[in-house]
């Protein structure tokens, strides 16, 4: 069945239980993130230390489980990585997700292959994505911090 | 209830309505969907209050004036243009008449609800709404009754007030209405009918109240009017605003009703052809009402396609569209709540036939998408209501409305799969 794509067994998990769900260490970076459409909304804090690496990444919000599943996922993606590596992780899936590459780039990523399935519905996509560019504009509020 | 009452109240309502029948008229029911496991899908279409589907016989009025009628309306002398001009007008009579206004003269046609609000706001609005003056609206309006009035508030420094609901059970709290009323209120702008709770307001008492203190009262009819009959007269509202794709029409054609001495005080609401009497190159006159109010070129087709829909309504006939809407309504309701973690917002004790709910944790995009795989289709969404869904905590809810060809066997239908989506998001164990 279709639904199984977009909602395949690893989507489901993240998004009943949440990796990195919780308030983070109010010293990091802070964004917040929604979709007005839908309501979703999501808080990321991300502590970045001295040689570049994502120390700890939190989230807190509400929204579908793809998007909540997206947040969880690219926590669980992120964190312990440097920022080099962050960046083409977010290019690869906002790419992908925008039809710009083929999705076949989420492949050596874990679990976020699970988000290719969404493809499939795009009216979806943005749900899959607010993570993605939240974690872009912390990444760019941390830049000018810096 | 029991099994024997559901019986007898699905055969009670079939002699009100024979459903299966007025199926028939509408062939887009008859759609099914493939899914890749290879069964085939009914459509159950649920979400009437954002549009509704189409009978036979409006499809026939639209493709009849294609073929046999197309031509400008009100200018040509040749027959094509009489057929068409005569068409157009005698739709005109068929509003008129649905609605009991007593004059064609005070039907505009308009491209929908929100350009009738927007009509109002912008040609009565503008020349009647002064600096300090006061416009009472509901805190559940549509986006559509709230923008104008926001919009027109700002330009002539004018207050918002807005009458609150309760998140209980989503009715007007109207006891705070004679506190809301000043020497200063102007116009009260409110819905017959919820589109997102399914609430029936009191209005017949409110126009009355605004009355005895001298104030104007527009009505947004877009939910109202295609589910309950309307009587302008009865209701002595002095603005009604309704979409003709929600009651079986088209899109893009709608109705403004207003009182002839309202349309006459007036200023044009767009230029353009049409609308004028005298034009020179420095000043113009303007033609007579109704034509004042309809500049360019009308949506012909669509007009003719709202009286061909109109037929078809009273045909079946209003009061038993209320009466069979309420019936399927009530027990979808009950079923609904039998379902554990069922959150049903609006249960006020007149409503209609929208519910607006949320199933446990389950967000209202999930719900959508899972009914939708199933054939069945719902809104999801804060439903042009932003407001609504911040008073009541919520980004969004899942809304299911009804139209008189919707079926008990659909809402069992319904049921089931609401009860499976609970499983699937994992809900069913806990």
């Amino acid at each position: 069945m279709e639904l199984d794509e977009l909602y395949q067994d690893i989507i489901l998990d993240h998004y009943k239980h949440p990796h990195n769900f919780g308030e983070g260490d109010s010293s990091g970076v802070v964004v917040e993130s929604e979709n007005p459409v839908c309501g979703d909304h999501i808080k990321l804090v991300v502590l970045i230390d001295e040689n570049d690496i994502v120390q700890e990444v939190k989230f807190t919000g509400s929204g579908c489980a793809i998007s909540m599943a997206s947040a969880s996922m690219m926590t669980e993606e992120i964190k312990g990585k440097p920022l080099s590596e962050v960046k083409k992780i977010i290019n690869d899936v906002l790419d992908s997700m925008r039809g710009d590459r083929s999705a076949d780039a989420l492949d050596e990523h874990g679990d976020l292959a699970a988000l290719k399935g969404v493809m499939k519905f795009p009216v979806r996509v943005k749900c899959a994505t607010l993570a993605w560019h939240a974690i872009k504009d912390a990444l760019e509020k941390n830049k000018k911090k810096t | 209830m029991p099994d024997q009452i559901i019986e007898s109240e699905i055969m009670s309502a079939q002699t009100i309505i024979n459903v299966k029948k007025i199926r028939e008229d509408f062939p887009i029911l008859s759609e099914r969907f493939t899914s890749s496991d290879g069964k085939g899908k009914s459509l159950i279409y649920f979400d009437n209050a954002a549009t509704t589907q189409k009978p036979q016989a409006v499809l026939d009025a639209l493709l009849n004036y294609y073929r046999h009628q197309n031509a400008n309306v009100h200018r040509a002398i040749h027959r094509l243009g009489e057929r068409a001009t005569a068409a157009y007008e005698e739709s005109r009579q068929k509003v008129a008449r649905f609605i009991n206004s007593p004059s064609t003269r005070e039907i505009v046609f308009t491209r929908g609800t929100t350009e009738a609000i927007n009509l109002v706001a912008h040609s009565w609005g503008r020349k009647f709404i002064n600096r300090g003056d006061e416009i009472v609206l509901t805190e559940m309006e549509h986006h559509s009754n709230l923008i104008p009035w926001q919009l027109l508030a700002k330009e002539r420094e004018a207050v918002l007030r807005f009458i609150p609901f309760s998140k209980a059970n989503g009715t007007l709290q109207i006891g705070n209405l004679d506190h809301l009323i000043t020497e200063k209120t102007r116009l009260i702008a409110l819905t017959h009918m919820s589109n997102v709770f399914g609430t029936i307001n009191p209005v017949r008492g409110i126009i009355q109240k605004a009355h005895d203190h001298g104030i104007a009262v527009l009505l947004d009819g877009a939910q109202a009017v295609p589910h309950l009959p309307t009587d302008v007269q009865e209701l002595d509202c002095d603005f009604l605003a309704f979409s003709g794709h929600k009651m079986c029409g088209p899109t893009g054609i709608g109705v403004l009703y207003a009182k002839e001495k309202f349309l006459e005080d007036m200023d044009p609401y767009q230029g353009g052809g049409e609308m004028i009497s005298s034009v020179w190159l420095d000043k113009a006159t303007w033609n007579e009402l109704p034509h004042k109010f309809e500049a360019g070129t009308p949506n012909i087709a669509g007009a003719i396609g709202l009286g061909a829909a109109m037929d078809y309504l009273r045909a079946v006939g209003m009061d038993k569209i209320t009466l069979y809407e309420q019936k399927l309504t009530t027990y979808a309701l009950e079923r609904m709540q039998k379902i554990p973690e069922m959150k049903i917002f609006g249960m006020a004790p007149f409503r209609g036939a929208v519910i607006s709910f949320y199933l446990g944790q389950i967000h209202p995009h999930d719900m959508a998408q899972y009914l939708d795989s199933e054939g069945i289709a719902v809104r999801a969404g804060h439903h042009c209501a932003q407001p609504v869904m911040r008073k009541l905590g919520i980004p969004a809810t899942t809304r299911a409305s009804f139209y008189f060809y919707n079926t008990y066997e659909e809402v069992d239908r319904f049921i089931e799969i609401l009860k499976k989506a609970r499983e699937f998001f994992g809900y069913g164990t806990r």
